[in-house]
């Protein structure tokens, strides 16, 4: 036992051990629980940056413990789990600091950070999974660990979300343990290995191969929000802001995410899957839903369900960039599961200071905000202009390389889906724009709160500037090293052959 | 060093206290206590001499069989010495906070009568002493479901009686027949001589049918919820976790040891396990669909509980159609998983009872914000009964799973992820309703820490136990008790 | 077909016997009554067949069965009066419910 064989445990415990003392923590001891939340994210981002460091410089991490005879628990650091790990744990840091402006003087906050902490250990334990069954292990903890999140008010509307949200994700992790273990009595193993383990099987598995496929992406594609598994997004967002944000910009779909990529780079390998036939389907499901979804944003009038929608198109771009078999396509869609983080939460962040604020839910409700709250709508105006892919924004680069790997892959109906989904990124973010910025307010806001110097409490406004600097930097900046660009092309040169 | 009789002990100590127990009711939690951890520290003594020597053979008084009483411990039988250690100790610190005097002076002497019975069950090594052992053990449970008094425990309490008297003479006429053609009651003789006839037919039958009554396998399940639901709360939950699985115990033994029949005409014989193993595992499957649906229909909370229980002894039959050595480790992980869970979650349920005084799921007020350890300890026993990772129902589910795959019947292992939806929904039904509001606020009442701790720690022990699989599975090996006549 | 089978095939027939009273009857005096005489029909099978081959002196090992056997069935009899008086007392009647869950429900 030595450093390289603690650190990926450490890293799960850091937040881990957070949840546990928070929750047997006594509801008035707020300075304690803040400290702990803050230290504990902070030990995190020192962790996972000599993590990153370690494995540039080609350490090799690796955690584990015996589950079952010939079965391990694996926690490994390598470049892909780099990615979602910085990403988890970057965000977790400025999310709790938003929570905890958030829920400053509501009940339960103990119950709340516990699970909030929990949810973070998940999602790391996602990022770092070395194994199949590792993986589903944390996967399964981030839908327990969310659901009281969800449920967090107690009102029937967050009981029912509570239940559609577990109706779809406990069907989902019951097909993606059936297809786990499936594969193990066919292989006899589930490390994940780049470019795939399953090429070196008889041919006359190939069938049995895509059955498996489909099921551990329909597994993955319930918390990925893949039209037609999308169906408990919208209805979560009865949750508090900062849940809405973790779920949708790091942990829930995020973590669906991550598995598509799992699954189709490390366990059946990108050319594999292409030579089984099943990339295509997945490419044309994600094209549809991030048509479909962007159509039902241009609809929707509550604030947080049109990002709920938005949400569900951008996530497919991920997985379209995975499905399009070619390096440039795959840079895009791996830079683009860290991009729509930072840019999605900004949006989050903004639409919870406007509700917490002022009491605004619904975009009829904006006219002239702006003037109210500069910041928080210049912040937002940020998030908005990156999804819909302008320059130099963060988002911009994704559709870039989106773009020119479809080209490279000779997809070229993919540069019309991305045009037509630019269009109604527009379509629905540009309104609201227009009506905050250029309208004239209402009169009175629904229900204003009053938070001394500034617009808003210091907590809720910080996170979400300091998100869409982030997002214009890493659009500006997106050659630096150690960008999420530079990592993904390091990610990609590992999973095509030479 | 002087060796311990450990195997002895373990049957003499509950015994001893029992009658400690009953004739100084003054005392009797005290001395309840102290023989439950005696008794916790001697099955580990046993525990370890087994780890040191191997599986054990002992004739109790010197005498052998026939004449005398054989004890025999392998490593299933160590297993569930091991679970019955666990949860009667667990079981022991919640009653000494749940009873009041007056009937805790009826609850202990009973309660270590019937763990005396269970111990000595499983150190049986011979069918006619298992009878013995077996209606002991189904006195003392009756008489601990009557103990609530009331119209409707000593209902549940009369059917239950009933019921375990006729299981227990159908399994005694088997016992008779199989007597009668090999002159042994025996396991280890009979499983030498047992051959294809038709006397062995129907003992056969006489005796499955008897302890699928017992253990409550779907279709006989019917006497199971209101008994296990009308009891106090630590005796619903020992029937749940102990009492059902001696007999699935039983059953199990003599599948693997009397009923193999290697020695008979090829084919023959084996084809009829074959046909009597699929119909096992058709009434588990049904008893996990109708256990899940009905639980999921109850609106009070105990009743739930119990039908899970019907839902998880479906599950064990799953096994029977698989024969291998990994699906019986995995139905015997599942049964040590379950009985851990299980009483969590009639501890939690009885604490909600305790504090609520009623148990109706759709006005369980904010359960969640008034006893947060005892939701956790029901969310966390739901999580493995659901088969969720980390937990010991996962290990379990997932070898079961493995072994269905293997043996290319897929669709037992489909059974198993429609029971594990079924449990997710009830479970969070519950814990939905805890969350939310009711419109009947009532008086709470006051629930002793204790009751709450316990429930929490085999909680966690449920959770633990799919971290640390490989040791009690290392464990059933010894003695080999699935031998090699397995398909 | 000798005497003893005779014999084992009365106590089948009054195993039978006991488990179709057992069933039909309501009462649950009769019910115990049913329960003892299958007991029987039990303890008449071991002990027939204890004559094992002909001639010889009968196995004794059965009948120590049949006397452990009388002592279980005496005591479970002795529980099931007692818990049947109870029964009586507190519902008015001596009988169980068709339907077991109804009371139950809501």
């Amino acid at each position: 036992m030595n450093w390289d064989t603690w650190l990926p445990l450490l890293i799960v415990l850091s937040s881990l051990l957070v949840a546990l003392v928070i929750f047997v923590l006594p509801e008035d001891r707020s300075k304690t629980r803040t400290t702990l939340n803050l230290g504990g994210a902070a030990l995190k981002i020192v962790l996972v940056g000599i993590m990153v460091w370690g494995v540039f410089n080609g350490h090799h991490y690796e955690t584990r413990l015996p589950l079952l005879p010939g079965l391990d628990l694996v926690l490994r650091a390598d470049a892909l789990s780099m990615l979602f790990v910085a990403l988890s744990a970057g965000l977790w840091m400025l999310t709790t600091v938003y929570a905890v402006g958030y829920l400053e003087d509501s009940p339960h906050r103990s119950r709340f950070f516990g699970f909030f902490s929990l949810c973070v250990t998940a999602t790391v334990g996602v990022a770092l999974a070395g194994n199949l069954i590792t993986f589903l292990l944390f996967y399964e903890l981030l839908t327990l660990a969310t659901y009281p999140l969800i449920v967090h008010r107690g009102t029937e509307a967050a009981r029912k979300a509570g239940r559609t949200y577990l109706i779809y994700t406990l069907a989902g992790g019951a097909l993606l343990l059936l297809a786990t273990i499936w594969l193990y009595t066919l292989t006899g193993t589930l490390e994940f290995t780049a470019r795939g383990f399953l090429s070196t099987l008889d041919s006359s598995h190939h069938p049995v191969l895509v059955i498996i496929f489909v099921l551990l992406i329909t597994g993955l594609g319930v918390k990925a929000a893949i039209f037609p598994l999308h169906g408990w997004l919208p209805q979560a967002m009865v949750a508090p802001a900062p849940v809405s944000a973790l779920l949708h910009a790091v942990a829930v779909v995020k973590a669906g995410a991550f598995g598509i990529i799992r699954v189709v780079y490390d366990v059946f390998g990108i050319e594999f899957s292409a030579s089984l036939g099943v990339t295509l389907p997945l490419a044309i499901v994600a094209a549809v839903t991030i048509i479909y979804a962007s159509m039902r944003a241009l609809f929707q009038d509550d604030l947080k369900r049109r990002l709920a929608f938005s949400t569900v198109s951008q996530v497919s771009y991920i997985i379209l960039g995975i499905a399009i078999v070619g390096p440039m396509a795959t840079i895009g869609g791996m830079v683009h599961l860290v991009h729509q983080g930072v840019m999605k939460i900004t949006l989050f962040f903004c639409a919870g200071n406007l509700a917490e604020t002022l009491g605004i839910h619904k975009i009829s409700e904006m006219n002239g905000v702006g003037r109210r709250m500069p910041w928080t709508m210049a912040a937002f105006t940020i998030g908005a202009f990156g999804m819909i892919g302008a320059p130099p924004l963060a988002g911009f680069i994704s559709k870039w390389y989106l773009g020119l790997g479809a080209l490279e892959a000779g997809q070229d109906w993919v540069i019309f889906v991305l045009a037509g989904s630019s269009l109604l990124n527009a379509g629905y973010f540009l309104p609201i724009l227009y009506v905050s910025w250029f309208k004239e307010p209402a009169g009175s806001w629904p229900a204003e709160r009053c938070f001394g110097r500034y617009e808003t409490a210091l907590a809720l406004l910080a996170p979400p500037v300091i998100t869409a600097i982030l997002a214009l930097t890493l659009g500006l900046l997106a050659s630096a090293p150690f960008s999420p660009l530079e990592w993904a092309r390091f990610i990609t040169t590992l999973e095509y052959a030479p | 060093m002087i060796e311990m009789h450990w195997v002895v002990i373990v049957i003499l100590l509950p015994l001893t206290g029992a009658v400690v127990c009953f004739l100084w009711p003054r005392q009797t939690v005290v001395s309840g206590l102290i023989t439950a951890v005696g008794l916790f520290a001697s099955v580990l003594g046993l525990t370890w001499q087994v780890l040191e020597q191997g599986a054990l053979r002992y004739a109790v008084g010197g005498w052998g069989a026939p004449l005398g009483i054989d004890l025999y411990v392998d490593g299933l039988s160590l297993l569930m010495l091991i679970v019955t250690a666990v949860v009667g100790l667990a079981i022991s610190v919640y009653s000494s906070a749940y009873f009041r005097l007056d009937r805790a002076k009826h609850f202990w002497p009973l309660w270590l009568f019937l763990w005396a019975a269970l111990n000595a069950l499983f150190l049986s090594a011979d069918i006619f002493n298992i009878y013995v052992t077996l209606e002991l053990m189904g006195l003392a449970a009756v008489a601990l479901v009557a103990l609530s008094g009331g119209a409707n425990a000593l209902t549940a309490a009369m059917r239950y009686l009933l019921v375990s008297l006729l299981g227990s003479l159908f399994y005694l006429m088997g016992v008779a027949l199989l007597y009668h053609s090999y002159g042994s009651v025996d396991i280890a003789i009979l499983s030498q001589r047992v051959e294809s006839s038709p006397a062995v037919w129907v003992a056969i039958g006489l005796m499955v049918a008897g302890l699928l009554l017992k253990t409550a396998l779907f279709p006989l399940h019917f006497w199971l919820p209101p008994a296990h639901s009308s009891a106090p709360a630590p005796v619903s939950a020992l029937l749940s976790a102990l009492v059902v699985k001696a007999s699935f115990y039983i059953l199990l033994r003599l599948w693997l040891e009397v009923f193999p029949l290697t020695n008979t005409v090829p084919g023959q014989f084996a084809l009829g396990q074959f046909g009597l193993a699929q119909i096992l595992g058709l009434l588990g499957a049904a008893a996990v669909l109708w256990g899940g649906i009905q639980a999921l229909r109850q609106t009070r909370l105990k009743l739930l509980v119990a039908y899970s229980t019907v839902l998880q002894i479906g599950y064990l039959f799953l096994a029977f159609p698989l024969a291998s050595i990994i699906g019986w480790k995995a139905a015997l992980y599942l049964l040590l998983a379950h009985a851990v869970a299980k009483t969590a979650m009639f501890m939690a349920a009885g604490n909600i009872l305790f504090y609520g005084g009623h148990d109706r799921i759709a006005d369980l007020d904010r359960v969640a914000q008034r006893l947060p350890l005892t939701l956790s300890a029901f969310g966390l026993a739901g999580i493995s009964l659901m088969g969720l990772p980390p937990s010991g129902g996962f290990i379990a589910k997932w070898l079961l799973l493995e072994a269905a795959i293997r043996s290319g019947q897929w669709w037992w292992g489909l059974m198993l992820i429609v029971g594990g939806l079924l449990t997710g929904a009830y479970v969070f039904k519950v814990i939905g309703y805890a969350f939310t509001r009711s419109d009947l606020p009532h008086e709470p009442g006051f629930v002793p820490k204790r009751m709450e701790w316990v429930a929490l720690v085999m909680a966690l022990l449920a959770i633990v136990l799919g971290l640390f699989a490989p040791l009690p599975l290392a464990l059933l090996e010894i003695g080999s008790p699935f031998g090699e006549s397995l398909r | 077909m000798s005497y003893i089978f005779l014999y084992a095939l009365v106590g089948m027939g009054l195993f039978t016997l006991g488990l179709y009273a057992l069933i039909i009857h309501a009462h649950l005096l009769r019910k115990i009554l049913a329960i003892n005489i299958m007991g029987s029909g039990v303890f008449l099978v071991l002990v027939a067949l204890a004559a094992r081959t002909e001639g010889a002196a009968p196995d004794p090992v059965p009948h120590a069965m049949v006397i452990t056997g009388i002592v279980v069935a005496v005591s479970a009899t002795a529980l099931a009066l007692a818990l049947m008086l109870r029964v009586r007392s507190e519902t008015g009647r001596a009988e169980l419910d068709e339907e077991p869950l109804s009371k139950f429900d809501d």
